[in-house]
């Protein structure tokens, strides 16, 4: 029956939440021992007195319990078998009470009875399991008939609980049996051993920890035998079976067969290994290894006392340490000592040996060929700017008058006159010599597009301005010549039959027509580009619109428009016309289109190889057109190369805005965001097999750079090796 | 490496199943399926058989399809490692440790005993044979091998490794100084902030090492000695192979034998007998104070003059200029011959006895810093004392007082130096590397510009000295910062612009009067517009290059003007703190005044 108590001593271990169940198992087993209540004194067995601190309070502990079973009467009706328990149980304790020698007899009945098994409560049977497996049940286990044990009805709330906290004075000594669920109220004893194990006290009040010990055996040597019996024969003569083994082992000896070990010599043996050196063994792998390279020897910088100009300065130093050491050019820092004792070991020692060994095993190796190849063997040989002159080299003038971008340029056919566009919604004509502005003409709106009539003898301007393309006549220059063209623009007939067209032809009204503007074709949407056919008659104009009207193709002398194409291929960027065949070109995002219009088929298909075209120009032989993108490259192609560009030119740093041919020397232009114009050599030569020359000979810088847009248009002058350009800037340069 | 292209980070070979990468990123790719059950083994054996990685020429392929960093080993390496018979030795010395284990476990103290010497050992001669199949290939992979053997040999006798590893280390280590001793192949040596750089040519080939300054080590905790202790491993046996070998070569014994009558000098006046005492006698060999036995005993006239072999095509000039080498390299290796040294107990011992021994002087320390000191301080044949400490209070008539860094610059120098600079208590010259060869267009300090004079026999010394102060003179009378800026020329567009720009306003203001300056600055002009000229002619050909080689362009000359760039740094510096010095003599004397 050592049982409860280590129990009991487990509890006031572990505290006094867990311990109430098993206090109070201890209780009730005691309960059920039939014990007299007397006291403590009559029990002389040590049973009893391991359980002396509860033995005495038999009547006690029962007489709690019986509180217990009343109190829990009014939420009891569904505990029927605590009860019907409870009740022998007392009658028991009472018989107990009655005679001393009855109750031993009982004692001995009921030891086999109770304590038949090692449970510690024997009213309920789950055994020593953790309680909450049984939380979700209405019952908390089975009794020994196997009848579920039902949870007594709890229906406290927290207020109850505090009232009862607060009135009850024996609250604080009332705690939960977790096998049964029922509230057990502890009695003094009780309390007194939970106090006495909680200070680390012995429960039981008599035991003495402090006995004096008694030793069995003595530690000190004895004279005497403890037995009297007589030592035996053979602790006084020699073993034969000893002697045998011995004998066998000398013998084995003399006959040297048993031999010392030799002591083991660690220290390698070294002898010449390369010997016989045989060049043919060499294997094939090592033909193909890689032999690690050589640790970096180290620098003036690695010195102990290296010259001054080696030590860091304070801001190197500080950016030494604040970059990753993987970055580190030195792995250390350069520091100098004034004498060789001064100096210290170097902490990161084995570390670097660390790594080159790591290196060594853990590096993939390489031959990697290094390229020895001089610099200036890469700069190809082209021919000298000098050899190629005439190209324009200096500024000559500026165009000052516009207070805005100026859009597009365009010059008339002698090359007496220029016209530029601009977002100020004006249109302005210079004197290309002085740089005088000889007309200025609004249009109220941006002038996104405009082209001089490339007919001589005709003296016409069109200009895009929102919906419409104004066919302008400056009124510059020989009187003879742009009263002819007025003539030529009276001298229309209209025709029988109104025609259908996807635009309107408007003349213009008396104001417009004393300022110059002559007719207006009315398109539906806007207008971003017109372009002349080389004879004069023609002209064509891009529409920004993502259907098949994005081109239209004008006559000018019959006031009649067409829509040559049936579907739209993609936004188209700018067309043009071939200058002597009857080709079209029209340029989408990254192809360009070549139409033959009299067929009028496809006749070629472009790849551009760049993201966005944004220009296009044609070489005056027709045979090669250049494409200016905004991925600042610049395509050449040869029509009868390839459709491929000949070559890509990426001069610029920028997004090119426009591209220039001259008419008669062989020079191109290209103007880009960067606010540079590039002039190249371009010859082309008559002879099928050899490929065009292309070789830059200028850069060109004036424009400032204005809401990042730099050179907006180039222009080359139709006779001389001039080039213009227009700007961001508002202003339009020459030069020369 | 031919080229870093992993953070070598994993420690284990293990690395197919990428848990055990420590840094992470790095992982082990190999196709082999035993390479899993080698995996344990694999690194030892990946280290003593000099398996690397390999880089794969097409990552993505390999890895299927992902570029995360990975180790790829070929499978013919990893299948090569299997043939190794190293690899069942591995095996049975696992079985021999677990068996151990068991035995310790069972306390059967007999089993342990027959156990412990019956304990499983291998050899790798034969991998030292097959990675250097000829000898000349071992001399060439010494570097790292010496490297570690001396930093082995530094390591205290504690944890860390096995003793008898860093006794064989330093044995292996004192003997191969003895063979250079003895062979006068040191070539140079240089005291870096991180230990003793020495490089000696040894056959022919250039074999550098560095050994630790003698200190404690902090032994770091990130480093795996394992790891170190593999390679240590490979190198002793190789290092031992080496030595015997280079022994061979100059008729020495080998393991070596201190030279009779230095024996019989260095013998301990009670008559001990040492020669059992292996400790005592590796300590005499450390010693470096003496000469090796030598198998056929050396006949003093050895130096036969060696016949002469016209190599075809080689011009009289170049077998001038060879025969000089190797006149100055006679005469470099005869460098302290007939000079005594003698080294105060600060001075750190062994590498000054070794540099001074390699070059054929006579070297001794007191008789209580260690073993083998030959003669005493009040020698009166000592012509060069070694000292670092700040004064000597005691100096005895006919010997320089120097600090160590002569011994070395003059080494590197390969003559010896005026040795007023390096009196004790001077303020040193700076020591200088000498495997530093500055080509054209690298900096170069002016110390290395004083020495490359002296050493082309000129006598630089007081007469730079002189020019020096008269520039100074020059300087202070001038005061002129314009010469200065011209010196600079460091022409930068913004600044010529801005000079164009100054020229053009002063045409402008004076307009009509013509007068000769104004000659001057046409001339100029025009040498300035053909410089544009010309680099415009440049930069439009650039703008023509292809791709490709405008990429490769450029990657060259950003190379070349990053050096340039250094090199105007380092010159600059220089420049700074030289005026800085200036300025404070001035003030001294002003001081002094």
């Amino acid at each position: 029956m050592g049982q409860p108590r280590g129990c009991g001593a487990r509890a006031a271990l572990t505290g006094l939440q867990q311990m109430s169940a098993s206090v109070s198992g201890s209780s009730t087993s005691v309960q059920s021992l039939p014990c007299p209540s007397s006291g403590s004194e009559e029990l002389t067995d040590s049973e009893g007195s391991a359980y002396s601190g509860l033995q005495d309070s038999g009547s006690d502990s029962s007489s709690s319990d019986e509180e217990e079973e009343q109190e829990e009467g009014p939420g009891g009706g569904s505990v029927p078998r605590t009860r019907a328990k409870g009740a022998p149980r007392k009658r028991k304790t009472l018989e107990d009470d009655s005679s001393l020698e009855e109750s031993k007899a009982l004692l001995a009945q009921n030891e086999y009875e109770e304590d038949s098994s090692d449970e510690e409560d024997i009213r309920n049977t789950v055994g020593n399991i953790p309680m909450e497996w049984y939380q979700d049940f209405p019952h908390i286990g089975y009794d020994l008939e196997g009848k579920k044990i039902y949870k007594p009805i709890r229906n406290k709330d927290e207020l109850d609980m505090f009232l009862e906290k607060m009135e009850n004075p024996d609250y604080w000594r009332t705690v939960q049996d977790k096998m049964t669920g029922a509230d057990i109220k502890l009695t003094d004893e009780q309390i007194d051993l939970v106090q006495r194990l909680q200070r680390g006290q012995f429960g039981d009040v008599h035991f003495n920890p402090y006995e004096p010990a008694v030793d069995f055996f003595t530690h000190e040597v004895m004279i005497h035998p403890v037995t009297n019996r007589p030592a035996d024969k053979r602790s006084f003569i020699p073993s034969l079976i000893e002697k045998e083994k011995v004998s066998k082992l000398v013998h084995a000896i003399k006959m040297g067969w048993i031999k010392p070990r030799k002591p083991k010599d660690d220290t390698p043996t070294y002898y010449d290994l390369w010997a016989h050196e045989d060049p043919n063994s060499i294997l094939g792998r090592h033909k193909m290894h890689v032999p690690a390279p050589k640790m970096k020897l180290p620098g003036h910088e690695e010195s102990y006392n290296p010259p001054p100009e080696y030590l860091l300065s304070e801001e190197e130093r500080l950016a030494w340490e604040q970059q990753e050491p993987a970055e580190r050019r030195l792995s250390f820092v350069p520091r100098q000592h004034r004498s060789l004792r001064a100096v210290p070991a170097f902490p990161r020692f084995i570390h670097e040996r660390f790594e080159r060994c790591l290196d060594l095993y853990l590096c993939p190796r390489q031959r990697k060929m290094r390229v020895n190849v001089d610099p200036e063997d890469l700069i190809p040989k082209l021919p000298k700017p000098r050899d190629l002159q005439p190209f324009p080299t200096t500024q000559a003038l500026v165009y000052r008058g516009h207070t805005s971008l100026v859009r597009c340029l365009s010059i008339s056919p002698s090359g007496q006159w220029l016209v530029s566009g601009s977002d100020d919604g004006s249109v302005r004509f210079w004197e290309v010599s002085t740089a005088r502005c000889m007309r200025t003409l609004p249009v109220g709106g941006v002038v996104k597009s405009l082209a001089w009539n490339p007919n001589p003898s005709i003296c016409l301007v069109a200009i895009c301005v929102e919906q419409s393309v104004l066919l302008v006549n400056p009124c510059l220059g020989d009187k003879l010549l742009y009263g002819a063209t007025d003539q030529l623009l009276e001298s229309y007939v209209p025709p029988e039959e109104e025609r259908v067209q996807p635009v309107r032809w408007v003349t213009a009204t008396a104001e417009e027509h004393g300022r110059g503007i002559r007719l207006l074709v009315q398109h539906s949407k806007a207008v971003k580009q017109v372009t002349w056919h080389g004879k004069g008659d023609y002209f064509a104009s891009v529409v920004s619109d993502n259907s098949n009207m994005q081109v239209l193709i004008h006559q000018s002398s019959k006031r009649w428009s067409q829509n040559p194409f049936r579907r739209s291929k993609g936004l188209v960027q700018c067309v043009l016309f071939h200058p002597i065949r009857p080709y079209f070109f029209v340029a989408t995002q990254r192809y360009v289109r070549v139409y033959n219009l009299l067929k009028q088929e496809l006749t070629k298909k472009l790849m551009s190889n760049c993201k966005w075209v944004s220009s296009m120009a044609i070489h005056p032989g027709g045979d090669n057109i250049i494409c200016g993108s905004y991925d600042s490259k610049l395509a050449w192609f040869d029509l009868d190369l390839s459709t491929r560009p000949y070559q890509l030119l990426r001069h610029h740093k920028r997004a090119l805005r426009s591209v220039a041919f001259h008419r008669r020397y062989p020079l191109f232009a290209s103007g880009s965001d960067d606010g540079t114009v590039i002039v190249c050599h371009g010859m082309v030569y008559n002879d099928l097999l050899q490929n065009p020359l292309l070789v830059p000979v200028k850069v060109l810088k004036g424009h400032a750079l204005t809401l990042d847009l730099g050179v907006l248009d180039v222009l080359f002058h139709p006779t001389q090796p001039w080039v213009f350009s227009s700007g961001a800037d508002g202003t339009i340069r020459l030069y020369t | 490496m031919g080229s870093r292209v992993l953070c070598p980070a994993c420690p284990g070979l293990s690395g197919c199943c990428g848990s055990r990468c420590p840094r992470g990123g790095s992982t082990v790719g190999c196709y082999s399926p035993s390479c899993l059950t080698l995996i344990t083994t694999t690194r030892r054996l990946c280290i003593l058989k000099g398996i690397y990685p390999h880089e794969p020429k097409h990552k993505k392929k390999v890895n299927k399809g992902s570029t995360a960093p990975r180790t790829f080993y070929l499978l013919k390496d990893i299948k090569f490692l299997l043939h190794e018979p190293i690899v069942n030795k591995f095996r049975e010395y696992k079985v021999f440790v677990r068996k151990l284990r068991k035995a310790y476990g069972k306390s059967e103290w007999s089993t342990v005993d027959r156990l412990k010497d019956n304990k499983p050992t291998y050899k790798l001669d034969h991998i030292v044979k097959e990675r250097y199949p000829t000898f000349v290939d071992a001399l060439r992979d010494l570097d790292d091998a010496l490297s570690m053997c001396f930093l082995f040999s530094t390591f205290p006798r504690t944890g860390k490794c096995h003793v008898q590893t860093i006794q064989l280390c330093r044995r292996l280590a004192v003997e191969f100084l003895n063979y250079v001793i003895a062979s006068r192949s040191l070539r140079k040596v240089f005291l870096s902030i991180k230990g003793i750089y020495y490089q000696a040519e040894v056959l022919g080939q250039p074999v550098t090492w560095i050994t630790p300054y003698t200190f404690a080590h902090d032994h770091p905790t990130d480093v795996d000695y394992r790891v170190m202790a593999t390679f240590t491993e490979f190198y002793t046996t190789l290092l031992g192979f080496v030595n015997f070998r280079l022994y061979q070569s100059l008729n020495l014994l080998y393991p070596p034998k201190i030279d009779g009558q230095a024996d019989v000098e260095l013998k301990p006046a009670e008559g001990k007998e040492y020669a059992m005492d292996s400790e005592s006698y590796l300590e005499k060999l450390s010693a470096l104070s003496s000469s090796l036995a030598r198998v056929v005993a050396p006949t003093h006239e050895e130096e036969v003059e060696l016949d002469e072999f016209p190599v075809e095509g080689e011009t009289a000039e170049q077998m001038d200029a060879r025969k000089k080498e190797q006149e100055a390299l006679e005469k470099h290796k005869k460098l302290f011959e007939g000079l005594r040294f003698f080294l105060n107990r600060e001075v750190p011992r062994e590498p000054l006895a070794f540099v001074i021994r390699c070059f054929g002087g006579q070297v001794s320390w007191d008789k209580s810093l260690c073993i083998g000191a030959t003669y005493d301080v009040s020698d009166p044949s000592i012509t060069h004392q070694i000292v670092d400490r700040p004064q000597v209070q005691q100096q005895v008539v006919g010997r320089y007082y120097l600090q160590p860094q002569w011994v070395f610059d003059s080494v590197n120098a390969k003559l010896c130096l005026p040795v007023a600079d390096y009196f004790p208590g001077v303020l040193l010259p700076p020591h200088l590397s000498p495997f530093v060869t500055e080509q054209e267009g690298d900096y170069i300090p002016p110390e290395k510009l004083k020495l490359l004079a002296m050493q082309r026999g000129e006598e630089p010394g007081d007469a730079n000295e002189e020019s020096e102060e008269e520039e100074e003179e020059e300087e202070e009378d001038s005061n002129d910062k314009e010469e200065e800026e011209e010196e600079d020329e460091s022409e930068k567009e913004e600044e010529m612009k801005l000079k164009k720009l100054e020229e053009q306003k002063t045409q402008s203001n004076k307009a009509l009067p013509v007068t000769v300056t104004a000659g001057k600055l046409r001339l100029e002009d025009k040498q300035r517009l053909e410089q544009e000229q010309q680099s415009e002619e440049k930069r439009l050909a650039i703008m023509m290059m292809k791709k490709r080689e405008k990429y490769l362009y450029k990657k060259i000359m950003f190379g070349k003007k990053r050096k340039v760039r250094e090199a105007n740094k380092l010159a600059a510096k220089r420049k700074a703190h030289d005026a800085a010095v200036k300025e404070k003599k001035k003030s001294k004397k002003a001081q002094r005044a």
